[in-house]
């Protein structure tokens, strides 16, 4: 079903915007240094590698899963998709283990962008100086400021569809896509904040409103958790992969790295990495890890060597820990109107209310939430596990599926060490040894998740739901388990994603989130990956770039 | 087009909505087509589990699933048997839990064996009620842990057994029919969003 066997090679790579076509693509020698050799092909590195090729530096980018075509790939169909996840053997503790796989991370080229909810939303300005301005967390290297012009570079690449006024945040400019009329899902949370008093916007999202190149617009199929199989979608895949082609990157898919080497004066020379049936060695000046902020963390430790026994960049003994996820525990409702919500996209009304208000909660932290449209495979597993439902029970429950609505929110976790990506002992089908992910909640993190619950479930009720019940196990993302920094002992890299320990390893990923905030990441990952390719050709004017 | 076996469907809001009667217009793409041609017709031989265990594991999705006309357990035994053969798991695991198809063979062994201990007989041969007895002892985790080993009874019951029986049951169009999903909708989509909009491609509810 899937294409095991890689697309991208002999010169050419698969057209996105095809079927069967094809697209030119460099080929780099293996034992030829490349400028940048980079780790995964989702929101980091895609993003990255395509402008650090427009600014002229060779750069390979391998890809653990396949290269696919959405018009001829991806089916219309749950189960069909579950192609697009990564399923590699993981561990998981804690006293609130992580639920991984579809959850989670996706494995192919665009990365998790390939079936994420298109959710584009930037952070609050306070967050990147949390600790100093909001008493908890860390503070990043970087300011808001900083990262604003870096935030427009990547909306207007993504084309993102958004309101004209978007209630939160600094004065910014207007989006470059009309937004999406809103579905009943959505309309349910409307209604509800307005009776509430709070404010609400249609969601800023990464799919079109009206034509873009080879890109029709969105005609709300309601699919895109399981790919998007008209291109509505733009993707790591479908934008920042054809661009990073045509500026003469090679993407490599189904080549998973193994290892990062590194020679007696402490540098980085290039990854193993193993595709068709062999080990293969990739000479490098610069080696970025991208592969999100399990995968990454688990490269590094992966790669310890003799000069660096307990992992890369990893003096501070950072490397791994302070993992973060969203909170997501759900409120619904049943209601009398016909919602029919895996109609368009699902979520498509936002209120970051709590992201933007301190005053009345008894926690720290923020949390936006969205109206959700979960389709039937995924809410009768939520009923299943949830509320514990089957047989007759299952059937009529699910009965009620059109008329269903319901919030989840994006709920900010704290940073804490004890969470945190290891070593298991077992070994993957590489030979690799596999992650084992440790997960619990702080009081802080449980505190916010019931007062998002309360006020989600008072917001349906005002809407006009009844039969309110919540769910507090699902998590979405995951961030933050080599934060950059200012200081080396406090932090893995520096405000460029640059590693303390090795001057020519780079993260650009999840990974780097000091904080987690209350919104989705994609758009943060990408406006920082845009950021770091600035710098990096800025470093490379001044000479400050390691030369191998 | 594939016909299905509607069964009795008086109860259904949606009686009559049959979503593979859009198999021929612009809601099915030919990749979609071919998925669901497979899903409905290929039915892989049982390759994994013993004939016992496989007997045992269609009593158990007999109880566990929704009940609707014409999906029979035996097929969803079967998704299951061949889910497992391929090792086509979410991949992740609790620490101390086996690896996904073992766990599977643990815990089928297990719910017979608490049948046993609560009915001195094997599930097979249980009525329904004493079926249903059983698994609600374990989904509440009263159980005897020698019988589960390394598994968590109530997390196998509920994220292991009920997730992929539920999971599975509802990627069956006869399930889209029951509860009026609009079912595969590529290219054509949707065009009406709002409140008790409708689509004519969409299914007719009866209120
Ligand atoms: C269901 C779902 C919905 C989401 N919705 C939203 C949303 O609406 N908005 C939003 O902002 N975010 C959303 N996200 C999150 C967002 O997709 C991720 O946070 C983001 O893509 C992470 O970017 P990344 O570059 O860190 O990793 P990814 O995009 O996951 O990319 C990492 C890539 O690296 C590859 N890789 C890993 N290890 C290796 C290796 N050793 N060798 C080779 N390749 C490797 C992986 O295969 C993968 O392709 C969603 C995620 C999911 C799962
Ligand atoms: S709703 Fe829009 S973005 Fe989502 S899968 Fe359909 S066309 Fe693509």
């Amino acid at each position: 079903m899937s294409p095991e066997t890689p697309r991208a090679k002999d010169g050419r790579a698969p057209d996105v915007f095809s079927r069967g076509g094809w697209t030119p693509m460099r080929d780099y020698a293996l034992s030829e240094p490349v400028d940048f050799l980079i780790v995964g092909a989702g929101a980091g590195g895609a993003t990255l590698g395509c402008r650090l090729a427009e600014n002229g530096f060779s750069v390979v980018i391998l890809e653990a899963g396949p290269f696919w075509r959405p018009l001829e790939d991806f089916a219309s169909d749950e189960l069909a998709q579950q192609t697009l996840f990564w399923t590699d053997d993981r561990l998981i503790a804690g006293d609130d283990p992580i639920a991984l796989g579809g959850n989670n991370s996706g494995r192919g080229v665009g990365g998790s962008t390939v079936h994420y909810s298109m959710i584009a939303l930037r952070f609050r300005p306070e967050w990147f100086k949390c600790r100093s301005q909001l008493g908890y967390g860390f503070d990043w290297p970087i300011t808001y400021d900083d990262l604003a012009p870096y935030y427009e570079e990547a909306e207007e690449a993504l084309k993102v569809a958004g309101p004209v006024n978007y209630p939160w945040g600094p004065p910014r400019r207007r989006y470059p896509y009309r937004p999406h009329e809103v579905n009943a899902a959505g309309l349910v949370l409307a209604r509800g904040a307005e009776k509430l008093g709070v404010g609400w916007a249609a969601t800023p999202l990464t799919t079109v409103s009206a034509p873009r190149g080879k890109s029709p617009p969105c005609v709300y199929r309601g699919f895109c958790n399981y790919g998007c199989s008209t291109n509505a979608k733009q993707s790591a895949l479908t934008v920042w992969i054809p661009r990073a082609l045509r500026a003469g990157a090679q993407v490599r898919d189904l080549a998973m790295a193994g290892r990062i080497d590194i020679d007696p004066r402490g540098r980085a020379t290039g990854v193993e990495y193993f595709r068709e049936g062999a080990w293969r060695f990739q000479h490098a000046r610069n080696v970025v890890v991208a592969g999100y902020a399990i995968e990454t963390p688990r490269l590094l430790l992966n790669s310890a060597c003799p000069l660096f026994p307990k992992g890369l960049a990893n003096s501070s003994g950072l490397v791994g820990t302070h993992l973060t996820t969203h909170a997501g525990p759900g409120a619904w409702a049943t209601f009398d109107e016909a919602i029919r919500w895996y109609k368009g996209p699902p979520n498509m009304a936002v209120t970051e209310h709590w992201n933007y208000t301190d005053q009345g909660k008894d926690f720290v932290g923020g949390y936006a939430f969205m109206s959700q449209g979960p389709l039937p495979m995924a809410w009768a597993q939520t009923l299943a596990t949830t509320r514990g439902l089957w047989g007759a029970a299952l059937r009529d429950e699910m009965r009620k599926y059109n008329h269903m609505a319901g919030f989840v929110p994006v709920g900010e976790t704290e940073p804490r060490a004890q969470n945190c990506v290891t070593l298991a002992d077992d070994v993957d089908q590489y030979g690799l040894r596999i992650p084992k992910v440790i997960f619990s909640y702080s009081e802080n993190d449980k505190r916010l998740q019931r007062h998002a619950v309360a006020f989600m479930s008072e917001m349906l009720a005002a809407a006009g739901g009844y039969d309110i019940w919540t769910n507090f196990k699902d998590t979405s993302h995951l961030l933050g388990t080599c934060r950059m920094g200012d200081d080396p002992t406090t932090s893995v890299v520096d405000a460029d994603g640059r590693s303390w320990d090795i001057p020519n390893l780079w993260i650009c990923d999840g990974s780097l989130f000091p904080t987690c905030g209350g919104v989705n990441p994609s758009l943060t990952i990408q406006a920082l990956a845009c950021r770091i390719a600035d710098r990096i050709s800025r470093l490379a004017a001044t000479g400050s770039l390691a030369s191998a | 087009m594939r016909e299905i076996d509607k069964g009795d469907e008086t109860a259904s809001p949606y009686a009559g909505y049959d979503v593979l009667a859009k198999w021929n217009t612009p809601s099915f793409d030919d990749r979609t087509r071919g998925v669901l041609e497979r899903r409905l017709t290929e039915i892989s031989p049982r390759r994994f589990l013993a004939p016992d265990a496989f007997a045992l594991l269609e009593a158990v999705v007999e109880r566990l699933a929704p009940p609707l006309p014409g999906l029979s357990p035996r097929l969803l035994a079967r998704w299951i048997d061949a889910c497992l053969y391929e090792n086509f798991g979410e991949g992740f695991r609790a620490v101390a839990a086996p690896p996904w198809p073992q766990s599977w063979r643990i815990g089928l062994g297990a719910i017979d064996g608490e049948a046993r201990r609560l009915f001195g007989a094997p599930f097979v041969a249980l009525g329904a009620d004493e079926k249903d007895a059983t698994l609600q002892a374990i989904q509440q985790g009263t159980t005897d842990a020698a019988l589960w080993r390394r598994l968590d009874a109530a997390s196998f019951f509920s994220d292991t057994l009920l997730k992929t029986i539920a999971g599975l049951a509802y990627a069956h169009p006869l399930a889209w029919n029951d509860i009026g999903f609009g079912g595969p909708a590529s290219p054509r989509g949707y065009v009406r969003l709002g409140f008790d909009a409708r689509d004519p491609w969409e299914a007719r509810e009866r209120r």
